[in-house]
């Protein structure tokens, strides 16, 4: 992969200027290959890395493993479609082994997330069945460690 | 008391880095550019290595030259990687850090007033551990004008009847140097040709950037067998605290190496030699991984460097800028501490690593780039003051 990806995948608030002195680019090069990337869709968004504990009102994450019937023609496509296009799904993945899809859904209590389930998702026609599984804890998210493990005790000086 | 300390040690200076850092540990908040070791934590599969080997109980002696294993998995790597081969259970030593490694070379190749050529600036210990093993420390300076790559002219000059050692660093600390093969290549005829040894210090073999390939000297036509190939897993893998280091050389010398190793050290820790067998078998990712932090903090830096007006060519190797701070008026150790106790910043004095040094600081992109921005503001603002 592209350094300049990587980077942004890292951190995508790194200033432009900062970019380029790492790439040893000018900072025109930068913005165009960053621009060309986000027009071929390679780029789809930047997004800030949340910890939800750390919030006062808590989030509730489940991940739903879904099976459902293909369609002539269609196979999961349209059906996968029709479930990420919920405000309430974070992320939907067809996905191979014992169920099809991996649907991750975000609410503001079980009880929320738990009607999203019983209501939208399980009365979808060729949804065959759903099982619900609920994030306890986050130890890491997006290759952001959430618990540090690195001791800052370097010698300040050392030959 | 002073009296009954032995001369030769008596008369070994007081390391310049040492006195710099007892006055960066008086202060707080100090962003440090001085710090000689990576900041990456070892990779966690070769922590889980030593884990696993505590846990299964392996907590005796190994083998004096280190476990056999251990030494299949050196003499791979460097065949693989440097394209010198070794034969495992009689050319290679495990030592505690390449450091050990050294000492004891130069003490199983010095008589009492044999000369060991070494390029200065240096790291800190070559003139000390000669002067230990009772040979005659004799320097020859690198210039950054030539990139402080050695030169043949200048290693000719030096050379006496009594010349007996050329210690070598490439990537070289403090310099971030790198030898080419075209630039190696003079310097192992004059080897050839007045029969010197040749020790090899390659810790940073791994940190080359710009795409540099790095060549051993004992990659060279006729070298194998005058060289003592001495590497270790502290920089590339970042497992300086696990103090593991190893010697490739002909066995005759080997043997005598070893001699002095089992009655000083026995054998390096058992558990670190496990996890060290984990990082030259499967460290290739990670070590990429970390080299190409590096790359970018260097490019980083130098680009800030020249932008303050500081000149600074790009170094190839290692992980340390060797700035060139003459045109600010002062000398490096004036330099090194107004910015500590003026802007809280450190580097390293280039006088720190020989004499040859004066008019250069050493800045080590072994930090967090976050921490480096905020250094090298730190930095432009103190340049900016004494330009005006």
């Amino acid at each position: 992969m592209e350094t300049l990806l990587r980077l942004l995948q890292q951190d995508s608030n790194t200033s432009r200027e900062d970019l380029a002195r790492q790439l040893s680019l000018p900072v025109g090069e930068v913005n165009s290959r960053i621009a060309a990337l986000e027009k071929e869709g390679v780029i789809r968004g930047y997004q800030a890395i949340v910890d939800c504990e750390r919030l006062d009102k808590n989030t509730v994450t489940a991940f739903i493993e879904v099976r459902i019937t293909p369609e002539r023609g269609g196979g999961f496509d349209r059906i996968a479609h029709r479930i990420a296009k919920f405000d309430q799904v974070v992320s939907c993945y067809l996905i191979s082994g014992g169920y099809d899809l991996l649907v991750v859904v975000q609410g503001g209590s079980l009880r929320e997330v738990a009607s999203f389930v019983s209501e939208k998702l399980s009365t979808i026609e060729s949804v065959i069945s759903t099982a619900t599984h609920f994030r306890l804890k986050t130890y890491k998210e997006n290759g952001a460690l959430f618990t540090s493990d690195v001791p800052e005790d370097r010698l300040p000086v050392s030959p | 008391m002073e009296d009954k300390i032995a001369a030769h040690v008596r008369d070994i200076p007081r390391s310049g880095i040492r006195d710099f850092f007892e006055i960066v540990q008086s202060m707080h908040d100090v962003i440090s550019l001085g710090i000689g070791e990576p900041d990456f934590v070892t990779p966690w599969h070769i922590r889980e290595a030593a884990l696993f080997s505590l846990e299964k109980g392996r907590t005796g002696y190994t083998s004096n030259l280190g476990l056999p294993k251990l030494r299949e998995a050196v003499a791979g790597y460097v065949s693989r990687q440097f394209h010198v081969d070794y034969h495992a259970p009689s050319e290679v030593l495990v030592s505690v850090g390449v450091s050990e490694a050294i000492d004891i070379a130069l003490r199983a190749l010095i008589n009492p007033g044999d000369e060991v050529l070494f390029h200065e600036p240096c790291y800190v210990s070559y003139g000390p551990s000669i002067t230990l093993a009772h040979g005659k420390a004799v320097s020859i300076p690198v210039h950054g004008k030539d990139n402080f790559q050695l030169r043949a002219d200048e290693m000719a000059k030096r050379i006496t009847p009594k010349t007996k050692v050329l210690l070598l660093n490439f990537p070289t600390n403090p310099t971030g140097a790198t030898m080419p093969r075209e630039a190696l290549e003079p310097i192992a005829a004059l080897c050839q040709k007045h029969d010197l040894i040749v020790l090899s210090d390659e810790i940073y073999a791994e940190l080359t950037y710009d795409g540099a390939e790095h060549v051993s000297i004992a990659a060279l036509p006729g070298m194998r067998d005058r060289t003592v190939f001495l590497h270790g897993l502290s920089k590339g893998w970042a497992m300086t605290g696990f103090r593991i280091g190893y010697a490739c050389a002909p066995a005759p010398l080997i043997e005598a190496m070893m001699k002095i190793h089992q009655y000083a050290i026995l054998c390096a820790p058992t558990m670190t030699q496990y996890a060290a067998i984990e990082a030259l078998e499967h460290g290739d990712a990670a070590v990429a991984h970390m080299r190409e932090k590096y790359e970018l903090r260097r490019n980083y830096i130098v680009s800030a460097l020249n932008e303050m007006g500081i000149p600074c060519p790009t170094p190839r190797g290692a992980f340390y800028v060797f700035a060139d701070i003459r045109s600010t008026g002062l000398n490096s150790r004036e330099f090194s501490l107004r910015l500590l106790e003026e802007h809280k910043v450190a580097v390293v004095p280039g006088t720190a690593f020989g004499a040859d040094g004066e008019g250069f600081v050493r800045c080590s992109y072994a930090t967090s780039l976050e921490q480096i921005k905020i250094a090298l503001q730190r930095m432009a603002v103190f340049v900016a003051g004494l330009k005006h």
